[in-house]
């Protein structure tokens, strides 16, 4: 096993009188996947944005590639390989496929001049070695499928260099065929010695592509669990909590029994 | 870098995928329309073709420069407020002291002048990016800005709205540069025609070949998004911003030289016509598409209507009316175009 490149210890995050994480701690090794599954409000979104160094942690320790570290802005850890891909992805629909991929770090030939040419082969090597055919660069990202979109974004990311991947539930808003595109891709980035952080609140999207699994609750980590030592049903359990779950059975049935 | 997986789209798709394929199409109709209708009027002819052009020139150089910023996401409502003031500018600095003016010579005038216009695009920039508001609203106060200063100033300096006598003091060729008249098959061509030219050109290359261009496309498409990838937002939109300011300081100079005056009016509605080029050539009005290229065929439908209007001897009342109906048409026409291509 590797070292692990990216850790916090013990980090905590208040907002005003709020408690948004408390004494999180996790990790992820380069090669791995850490699948970080919570429901909402779970702080997940603040611990993600702790992690891309948009927060500061108000208290614990954020360490990368074995030292302690603290970024000023995302800038900061992206430039240190910390890349991260919201939901949201920051892709513009209207360009095409090669001006999303290098916008912000275009490569250059003569002066400004865009190097135009090296750009479109990249963008199609980076897919093909992702296991995406893009047929045309030039087509607008705007006519990709959600999957797609999400893959040029991951694609984009390992390209420049990241060393560690946050995914912020990737899979969240797309079918079953989609979201099995982007788990290989997943898959893709972490057999290239990438550290990825998979967000999600669906075990079954979790479960095929994870290393370890750390489940988040009400702002504190409720377990850390090695794939060996956890089988789906037990995850799914503890994720939605067994006894509220049991709960809820209870009630569906008494409902369904009346009606 | 072939691939069997890319399906061989047709030139037509190809070309309807362009976003002043709509506009070149439209400047085709428009020219066979007049082509047809005012034969007799002479339409065809060096004489027609030189007065459509001299008339499409200043008129185009800012609508390159507003297509520019209109494709990063805003809007310059003041830059024919800008054209009069840079005028004013100009002259204000030129004319003797005994007049009221500055009474300097030409080339500083010139060089003042641009300073201080390329400040008012500074000015518009910093505000629209400070205060956050929409470029809409920042930039129709500062029509009225700078075309308050453009009547005011001079009328307190020279108790005039007008300044003229530019030749008079014109020692540096300037008149030669922007004012020249190029002979060809019996009509003059303005030379400013070769500048509109000129700054299409260096638009288009900054546009689709060098990453500033990238740059406008992303910004415009989505600031949030270019912002997180590292593009300098702000500075970018003030510099275009300043672009603009640019533009209508090169048309007030062509006018100064040749009209050889200022007057503190001119400009007026430019700001408007030179958006209507704009999005009759195919640039969205949200911004992050365009080209540079739609509104030049933008800039001369709007030539070519108003030339063809007067020959046909129309009354020139309803030459608006027209171009209200094409600005719609076209609008109309680009949007089912992009739909159709981004379908395809």
């Amino acid at each position: 096993m590797s070292d692990k490149i990216l850790e916090i210890q013990g980090v905590s995050k208040f907002f005003g009188s709020v408690i948004a994480l408390q004494n999180v701690s996790m990790f992820v090794r380069p090669g791995e996947v850490t699948c970080l599954l919570g429901d909402n409000g779970a702080g997940k979104s603040t611990l993600i944005k702790t992690l891309a160094g948009v927060h500061k942690p108000s208290e614990g320790k954020y360490f990368f590639e074995g030292s302690e570290t603290l970024f000023e802005s995302p800038r900061e850890a992206l430039n240190a390989g910390i890349a991260t891909v919201y939901q949201d992805l920051a892709m513009i629909p209207l360009m095409s496929i090669w001006r999303n991929f290098f916008l912000g770090s275009e490569p250059l030939k003569a002066g400004p001049i865009f190097d135009i040419e090296n750009a479109k082969r990249i963008t199609r090597e980076e897919m093909a070695k992702m296991g995406i055919d893009i047929r045309d660069p030039d087509q607008p990202v705007g006519t990709l499928s959600g999957g797609e979109r999400q893959s040029v974004a991951i694609a984009r990311a390992v390209y420049f260099g990241a060393k560690v991947l946050i995914l912020d539930e990737p899979t969240a808003a797309l079918g079953v065929k989609q979201a099995g595109v982007v788990l290989r891709y997943i898959v893709e980035a972490r057999n290239r010695g990438i550290g990825v952080i998979f967000i999600t609140h669906n075990p079954h999207h979790a479960y095929p592509v994870g290393d370890h699994f750390v489940i988040l609750k009400r702002g504190q980590i409720f377990g850390d669990y090695a794939k060996e030592e956890v089988p789906i049903d037990h995850l799914i359990q503890m994720m939605a909590g067994g006894a509220d779950l049991e709960q809820l059975q209870h009630e569906l049935a008494e409902a369904t029994g009346r009606s | 870098m072939t691939d069997e997986r890319v399906r061989q789209v047709s030139l037509a798709n190809r070309l309807l995928t362009r976003p002043e394929f709509g506009a070149f199409l439209a400047l085709v109709v428009v020219w066979v329309f007049f082509a047809i209708v005012a034969f007799d009027n002479n339409f065809v002819s060096w004489v027609t073709t030189a007065a459509i052009l001299n008339r499409a020139a200043p008129l185009g150089i800012l609508a390159v420069a507003v297509a520019l910023l209109m494709i990063a996401g805003e809007f310059d409502l003041s830059i024919g407020s800008i054209v009069g003031f840079a005028g004013m500018a100009i002259m204000l600095l030129i004319t003797p002291a005994e007049a009221g003016g500055f009474g300097l010579p030409v080339w500083m005038a010139v060089l003042i002048a641009l300073i201080i216009t390329l400040l008012t695009g500074f000015f518009n920039g910093v505000l629209v990016m400070a205060t956050r508001l929409p470029s809409f609203i920042i930039t129709l106060g500062s029509l009225f800005i700078f075309r308050g200063l453009a009547v005011a100033i001079p009328r307190l300096m020279t108790n005039r709205t007008q300044l003229g006598g530019f030749e008079d003091y014109d020692s540096g060729g300037w008149a030669a540069a922007f004012a020249t008249k190029i002979e060809v098959g019996g009509a003059r061509f303005d030379i400013a025609i070769i500048w509109w030219i000129v700054i299409a050109a260096i638009a288009t290359i900054v546009l689709l070949k060098t990453h500033i261009g990238n740059w406008i496309f992303g910004t415009g498409g989505d600031a949030n998004a270019a912002r997180n990838v590292g593009v300098p937002v702000a500075k970018l939109k003030i510099a275009l911003f300043m672009v603009t300011a640019l533009a209508a300081f090169t048309v007030a100079l062509i006018q100064a030289t040749q009209l050889n005056s200022a007057d503190s009016l001119r400009g007026t509605l430019k700001e408007f016509e030179a958006i209507i080029a704009v999005v009759v050539g195919g640039t969205l009005l949200t911004g992050g598409y365009g080209s540079v290229l739609g509104p030049v065929f933008g800039a001369l439908i709007f030539a070519m209507v108003q030339q063809g209007i007067i020959i046909t001897g129309v009354d020139g009342d309803w030459f608006r009316v027209f171009v209200g109906g094409i600005l719609v048409l076209a609008v109309i026409f680009n949007n089912f175009i992009r739909q159709r291509a981004s379908k395809r």
